[in-house]
């Protein structure tokens, strides 16, 4: 019987059994959205056509997802992998601001430099930018100071700080007085740029990341340890794992993976390091990570998804009048349906 | 003293878990301005006894009566609505708010609006008259440990309790504090407050108990009137006596080998605690090859700390630790499960094994980088090595791919134990290595440990079960107190002597 072949294909196939759940998970979310919108004497209908349009089947808008993606997965994988050690790394964001000023200073330190050698450096500063800035939560807490959730969630608030100082102060662009930012990046130091787009290499980067994550923890001797401390953190400390340093490690990596979004903001779309150069890429990254449960398809497809609700947000704001906030309340009841269908894994303690 | 008819009586009591009998036609009866001590080793039936008593489990047959009545006890509320009040070895206060709210919260006869003058001037009356004086208003948290205790009989008392179970009271106290506790069971008792008094130690029943009821293996084995107990008889009634000890004497293998070298040696070695941790203190213990050495002690007296300093999980702050005539003091855990030490825990699925992973993964746990490929692992050699190990030990191979969170508790164990000795280990660490096992799987454990041993590993066993320890133990050591208190040669010891070491009641001997 046809049927009963599928439905073994269904219960065999666990990445068509995501997908399928992903999407029941959006369309549940919409029919939700929708009747807020009617409430809002809006015209549901036409604001997801509208959104449709402007997004999926424009190739314009189609690019612009995969330019606001990028950082998303990026972002997400950041809180992933430290989640599968039991860690709560919420700190996306500052580790994401950190990836993006080390960056630029590795861009405008050594303006000179040959693109072979400096591509690499911005790429490789982006990356410590962020580790560094996690590792410091991780050390507190592998030596049992201090919770990293409390931690990475108040260095997010010093992160910021420290990319205004330094494009107020010493990185300020003279060229532009009225505006806080620095001097546009040596042409060098760009990541190329693709298909007439803003679609930059970070992207390919970032996918890159993310089959890396899997094959990290599924494959690895070094995975094996890393979800042993997720599984069991007293049996693993029992059986010899080095859990203080793998806790410092994968704080650490997600951190760096975190660097490098900001890093590709700051060399693949701005140019140049600015104020608010992420509209809350780590947070978003962090709903994410926890909606697709820590799954690398499961983060491809909540990325994308992610990156068509913010694409909306702007959307809806010029063709139906409505603020940009309300793409805020379809985030919330996405939440709120994957609340209540299970916790995440890995996350508890 | 005592009126005629008793507050509390508990007949026939029987409970069985499974195929345990944790209660085994037990009477028990406390009168008023008493203090009844229950006394009994661990796994004696005394917790089960209590939690039937204050509504925590339903007996499977048997009867309580309240002053002379049949009652039943489905809940701990419906025993507070009777008049008996249980304080836990865990005391069940909210750090974060006052000794009022505590007591608060626990009372039911409030009204709707509380007024905290009046529960106040009643917690400072009770406070005086037993001498249970704490401050009403200041938090919990800053409280000491017999403060917080203080708390807790105030409760039972403001709560109207009259018949009052406290399960080892004296378990977290200082000795100071512990002789407070007494004072406050005077007082209590001159005013008809009936105690029961659970404990293992035995100098604390002789210093305060009117009367005593001795448990053993789930049935009351007898029992002493006021002025009756003396240390010697109680320890017999506790442990058993002389006919076990002779029923246990050794079979084979009398003479340990001697001129062979240690394979673990503690030299004065002392560790710092934390929390309700034991401390460690001058410790002087050899291993030696082929040979198994037991360590007896009651709950608590530093025995997983004592596991956990061989095994590296604790650094030493005094002393040292030898591995085969290594100064091994400051080696991590890691490197000593390289060099070959295994370990065999109580809770597998807590102490050693992941429940989400498979168990092909759980058996690559813990073996270092002894099977690593590349960046990966190398399965195959895995896979053959344990079975060998699986083969060894005559277990069945098991299936690899389910989480080792389905699999029952022997079999986890029987997983954990191939993984442990596939590698030869010159040292195994058994901790409590058969609690919760059937009988089964506690012989074939059993049955292994001694096999480890033919094979020249040294074999440290650390148990509560004083039969375990007599059928396998070459030497046994008794750890009181974080002290190692007593050391006996296969033969030469007597269950009696053992018994007074482990309970404190008399000082070191042979040590």
């Amino acid at each position: 019987m046809p049927e009963s072949r599928l439905a073994a294909t269904l219960r065999n196939s666990t990445a068509l059994r995501s997908m399928l759940r992903y999407s029941a998970i959006s369309l549940t979310a919409l029919a939700v959205f929708a009747a807020i919108l009617l409430l809002a004497g809006k015209n549901p209908l036409k604001a997801y056509v509208d959104t449709f349009s402007y997004t999926l089947a424009n190739a314009y808008g189609f690019s612009e997802l995969l330019v606001r993606m990028t950082p998303l997965l990026l972002t997400a994988v950041a809180v992933a992998l430290p989640s599968r050690l039991g860690l709560i790394n919420v700190g996306g964001e500052g580790q994401l601001y950190m990836g993006a000023w080390l960056a630029s200073a590795g861009a405008l330190l050594f303006p000179g430099a040959p693109r072979w050698a400096l591509l690499p450096l911005v790429a490789v500063m982006g990356f410590l930018g962020g580790a560094l800035f996690a590792a410091l939560p991780g050390v507190l807490r592998a030596a049992k100071l201090v919770n990293e959730t409390i931690a990475t969630l108040l260095l997010n608030y010093i992160a910021p700080l420290i990319v205004s100082y330094s494009i107020f102060g010493p990185w300020r662009d003279p060229g532009s007085s009225a505006y806080p930012q620095s001097p546009v990046f040596p042409e060098a130091a760009l990541l190329t740029s693709f298909f007439n787009t803003r679609i930059h290499a970070g992207l390919f980067l970032a996918l890159a990341v993310l089959g890396a994550y899997w094959l990290l923890l599924e494959k690895t001797h070094w995975g094996v340890e890393m979800r042993a401390i997720g599984g069991n953190a007293e049996a693993a400390q029992r059986l010899g794992i080095p859990v203080a340093a793998w806790i410092v490690v994968a704080l650490a990596i997600g951190g760096g993976i975190a660097g490098l979004a900001g890093m590709g903001e700051v060399m693949g779309v701005h140019g140049r390091l600015r104020q608010g150069l992420s509209p809350g890429y780590g947070f978003t990254g962090f709903l994410i990570a926890w909606l697709a449960g820590g799954r690398p398809l499961g983060i491809l497809f909540m990325a994308f998804l992610f990156a068509i609700i913010t694409s909306a947000g702007d959307t809806l704001q010029i063709t139906q009048g409505l603020p940009y906030a309300v793409v805020n309340i379809l985030l919330a009841v996405i939440l709120f349906i994957v609340l209540a269908r299970r916790p995440m894994r890995g996350a508890s303690k | 003293m005592n009126p005629i008819a008793p507050i509390l009586e508990v007949r026939r009591i029987t409970k069985r878990y499974g195929a345990v009998t944790a209660n085994d036609q037990v009477d028990l009866s406390l009168y008023g301005g008493e203090v009844h001590a229950l006394l009994g080793e661990n796994g004696a039936g005394k917790s089960t006894l209590s939690k039937v008593i204050y509504g925590f489990t339903r007996p499977d047959s048997g009867e309580i009566l309240l002053a002379g009545k049949q009652v039943v006890v489905p809940t701990p509320r419906e025993a507070r609505a009777l008049g008996i009040g249980m304080v836990f070895q865990n005391f069940m206060l909210i750090p974060a708010l006052s000794v009022l709210e505590n007591i608060a919260l626990f009372l039911t006869d409030l009204p709707f609006i509380v007024h905290p003058k009046t529960i106040e001037k009643r917690i400072r009356e009770f406070g005086e008259r037993f001498g249970l004086v704490v401050d009403p208003s200041a938090p919990v948290r800053q409280l000491s440990v017999g403060d917080q205790q203080k708390v807790e009989i105030l409760k039972l008392l403001l709560a109207q309790a009259r018949v009052l179970i406290l399960d080892e009271p004296t378990k977290v106290l200082a000795p100071h504090e512990v002789s407070a506790l007494f004072r406050i069971f005077e007082s209590l008792k001159a005013e008809g407050y009936s105690i029961l008094f659970i404990t293992h130690k035995l100098r604390e029943v002789m210093a305060c108990a009117d009367r005593i009821t001795v448990m053993r293996q789930g049935r009351v084995v007898g029992g002493f009137g006021p002025g009756e107990a003396d240390l010697d008889a109680l320890v017999t009634m506790m442990f058993g006596g002389q006919e076990a000890a002779e029923q246990l004497e050794p079979a084979e293998r009398a003479v340990p080998p001697s001129g062979v070298g240690s394979i673990l040696e503690l030299r004065g070695a002392s560790c710092p605690a934390q929390g309700s941790e034991t401390v460690l203190r001058g410790l002087d213990l050899t291993i030696g090859a082929g040979e198994i050495v037991g360590v007896a002690g009651v709950s608590g007296s530093g025995q997983k700390e004592l596991g956990d300093l061989i095994l590296g999980l604790r650094s030493l702050s005094v002393g040292s630790k030898w591995f085969c005539g290594v100064d091994a003091s400051s080696w991590s855990i890691a490197r000593m499960r390289e060099n070959g030490v295994a370990f065999v825990p109580e809770d597998p699925l807590l102490m050693a094994a992941v429940p989400g992973m498979s168990v092909r993964e759980n058996l690559v746990l813990g073996t270092g980088s002894r099977y690593w490929k590349g960046v990966s692992v190398d399965w195959s050699a895995l896979e053959t090595a344990m079975g060998e190990s699986f083969h060894a030990l005559a277990f069945p191979v098991p299936r690899l791919d389910p989480p080792a969170g389905a699999l029952s508790g022997g079999n986890l164990q029987r997983i954990v134990i191939a993984r442990e000795m596939a590698h030869k280990p010159k040292l195994v660490v058994a901790l409590y290595p058969t609690r919760g096992l059937d009988v089964r799987s506690a012989t074939s454990v059993r049955d292994l440990l001694r096999r480890a041993r033919e094979g020249g590993s040294g074999i440290l066993l650390i148990s509560e079960d004083l039969e375990e320890l007599a059928e396998m133990s070459d030497r046994m050591f008794v750890l009181y107190g974080g002290a190692l208190v007593g050391e006996f040669k296969r033969g030469e010891w007597q269950l009696e002597e053992v018994g007074h070491l482990m309970t404190g009641s008399r000082g070191a001997a042979h040590a």
